[in-house]
């Protein structure tokens, strides 16, 4: 058995272990954590894995605290199965739900409410992390500081996450009433993200290939739980792609589907499910494989809030004039960050664009970081399998904190993915 | 309440098995020689499906034991699945018969002195049902794990002899063959995808066939034909190919 990740891109030849109690006395090293595979790029790859995905027992739940303790190899999917009728929900969710709880600490995701509810660090309470010297450490806000911070967010570098306690937040309906706001530009579209800050989740799809003063024309979804209706749940898998597309269908498909919703909707209304408004892709079993074998990456990037408009204003239009890859991209505006040593989010304007592998993509990307760079931007390591160091650092004020962390407790030997070799973490 | 008792609760397809009938309205008795580490899994049973996982003491190669262990079970269970296996090392085996034993026990001798009971007793109130995992290395012999394969095969008949000794007494026995599985058990090999199956898969079928009252059923199905195929081929040609 060989494991990728949901980009197939890179590929590498891994020799996958299950996570047992005397692992570290058989295990090669260096090695990596891996979850369910749905970082996009190198993250969680290198030539020897350690699976943590069997491991996926609910330990308990708290009625009346919204406490879940649970082994880290339990999906978002089968949290939602089980409390969802319960009337219990995930308090962040990332835009999928397969993915591993212990994935969802070591990127530290973030979902539509983030300039509500933060990132999902904050809604961990504590997790046990086996360190590959076999010690164990329980981590929380207030314990063993150090290793939360650098942990989550830590891409798996810090140790396994065996087991965690993450809160649910109580829902009274699994149905989200949701709006749908169009826009013409940029500008509107930023109008709209403060005119409806106030919701809990919100996010934007914008036309890549919109230009000139039609840059950031988009659909704005803001939603909230709604208070009636029954607590159901069910998996939507809609259909599946059965094989890699050939490239050129994604365009047409992309761009179609954008028109469709573009030109269908003014400012609607309407009550849908948590699946349909969390995980539209999800519904779709295999969506990677329509950008065809090369595989696929996503460029996201942040941009402080203040320099965002007009360093997003350069990069669409830069995107749209070379008319590479992407053109269904995702916006999001970030409430404030936390202070985990590598965490992604930061207050500001976040897009998220795939391309697929193809010639000379990563020469754009070049040109493309120098923009981000240009105005104060960072990068998502769940989704790169590119960026170089020198670019990647210049993001994370405290990556000197992650490094030094890392040495004092000897893990640079002893767990590295071919992405932290490579920006250097 | 309707126990299903669980024998060899470790493994891979045993929980997959455990949650798979939770998930349909039994309650389980988690059967293994080390019980704490099923506390996990009797936890996630009791959340999921909150239903009960009771975990109990058993030991596949303590055979006297086995009457006090059945009899301790209150109430009854009114089915029971043999999980129990271990696929030990072929080469060890052939040269250490300590080791050979071992294999021949705890996939075939052990197997049948707890079935051997738990038959009796289901035969005499007429109910219950009996699943035993064999595999289909049991089919036919083949050098990389014949003596594993051999206890299989002895398994495999003993299921079919008491499936016809039981059927008067309304007592259904499901032989289950899988295929290759991924598990602890094959962890390391490379296996062909397409005739892999994940535990959660055998454990569907299991269920299904159990609840339709099927006999014998290979997982993934198309095994039943990949093992149709390797036992027509003729001795002179298999010895050398395989």
């Amino acid at each position: 058995m060989n494991l990728n990740s949901w980009g197939n891109y890179p590929i590498i030849k891994n020799t996958v272990f299950d996570y047992t109690d005397d692992l570290f006395n058989i295990l090669p090293l260096p090695s990596i954590p891996h979850g369910n595979g749905r970082s996009y790029g190198d993250s969680a790859l290198n030539t020897n894995i350690i699976h943590t995905i069997k491991h996926n027992c609910f330990l308990s739940f708290n009625k009346e605290n919204g406490v879940l303790h649970c082994e880290s190899g339990v999906l978002l999917s089968e949290i939602l199965e089980i409390f969802v009728p319960k009337g219990w929900f995930l308090s962040v969710t990332p835009g999928t739900k397969f993915i591993t709880v212990g994935g969802a600490i070591a990127s530290d995701v973030h979902g539509k409410n983030h300039h509500i509810a933060g990132s999902f660090s904050n809604t961990v309470v504590s997790f046990r992390l086996c360190l590959p010297n076999g010690k164990i450490v329980t981590c929380s806000h207030k314990n063993n500081q150090d290793f939360f911070k650098a942990t989550c967010g830590g891409m798996g570098l810090t140790g396994i996450i065996l087991d965690t306690k993450i809160k649910l937040q109580p829902i009274k309906s699994s149905s989200i009433n949701q709006i749908t706001i169009k826009t013409r530009n940029l500008k509107e579209t930023f109008e709209a993200f403060e005119k409806y800050k106030n919701y809990t989740y919100s996010v934007a799809w914008i036309d890549c290939m919109s230009k000139g003063e039609n840059i950031g024309k988009c659909l704005l979804m803001v939603g909230e739980h709604a208070d009636d209706g029954h607590l159901t749940y069910k998996n939507e898998t809609k259909f599946s792609i059965p094989f890699n597309f050939p490239s050129w269908t994604l365009n047409q498909f992309s761009v179609k589907l954008f028109n469709m919703l573009y030109y269908s909707t003014d400012i609607t209304q309407k009550k849908i499910s948590l699946d349909s408004f969390f995980y539209p892709l999800d519904a779709i079993r295999h969506w990677n494989r329509i950008y065809g074998k090369n595989g696929l990456t996503q460029y996201q990037f942040v941009l402080p809030k203040e320099k965002s408009y007009e360093g997003l204003q350069k990069i669409l239009g830069k995107i749209a004039s070379t008319g590479k890859g992407s053109f269904l991209a995702v916006l999001k505006l970030f409430g404030k960050g936390n202070n985990n040593y590598l965490s992604f989010p930061t207050e500001g304007y976040t897009l998220a664009l795939d391309f697929k592998i193809e010639p000379n993509i990563f020469n754009f990307f070049d040109e493309l970081d120098q923009i981000v760079l240009e105005y104060g931007g960072r990068f998502y390591l769940a989704k790169d399998c590119r960026i170089p160091r020198k670019i990647f650092e210049q993001g994370y004020p405290q990556i000197e904190t992650f490094r030094a962390f890392r040495k004092a407790h000897q893990l640079n030997d002893t767990l590295q993915s071919l992405q932290s070799k490579r920006v250097g973490i | 309440m309707s126990y299903l008792l669980i024998l060899g609760a470790k493994s891979d397809i045993a929980k997959a098995v455990a949650r798979e009938y939770a998930k349909n309205g039994y309650d389980i008795y988690l059967a293994a020689r080390n019980i704490e580490e099923l506390l996990p899994l009797s936890q996630d049973i009791n959340i999921r499906y909150e239903k009960e996982a009771k975990r109990v003491i058993f030991d596949a190669l303590d055979f006297k034991s086995h009457q006090a262990f059945y009899d301790s079970l209150d109430p009854k269970p009114i089915g029971v699945i043999s999980a129990i296996g271990s696929l030990g090392i072929q080469e060890k085996a052939q040269n250490d018969f300590e080791k050979a034993q071992k294999i021949i026990e705890t996939n075939y001798v052990g197997c049948l002195s707890i079935l051997n009971i738990i038959a009796n007793d289901y035969e005499q109130q007429k109910s219950g049902f009996i699943i035993g995992i064999s595999s289909v290395a049991g089919d036919r012999g083949r050098k990389s794990n014949y003596i594993y394969g051999s206890a299989k095969a002895a398994f495999s008949a003993y299921l079919s002899g008491l499936r016809n000794r039981l059927h008067d007494a309304n007592v259904q026995v499901l032989t289950v063959k899988p295929g290759f599985v991924n598990t602890q058990m094959t962890k390391g090999m490379d296996l062909p995808a397409k005739l892999t199956a994940e535990p959660e898969d055998v454990a569907r079928d299991i269920y299904k066939a159990q609840q339709k009252g099927k006999n014998v059923i290979y997982t993934k199905w198309m095994w039943r034909y990949v093992m149709m195929i390797i036992k027509m081929i003729p001795e002179t040609l298999f010895k050398q190919w395989f």
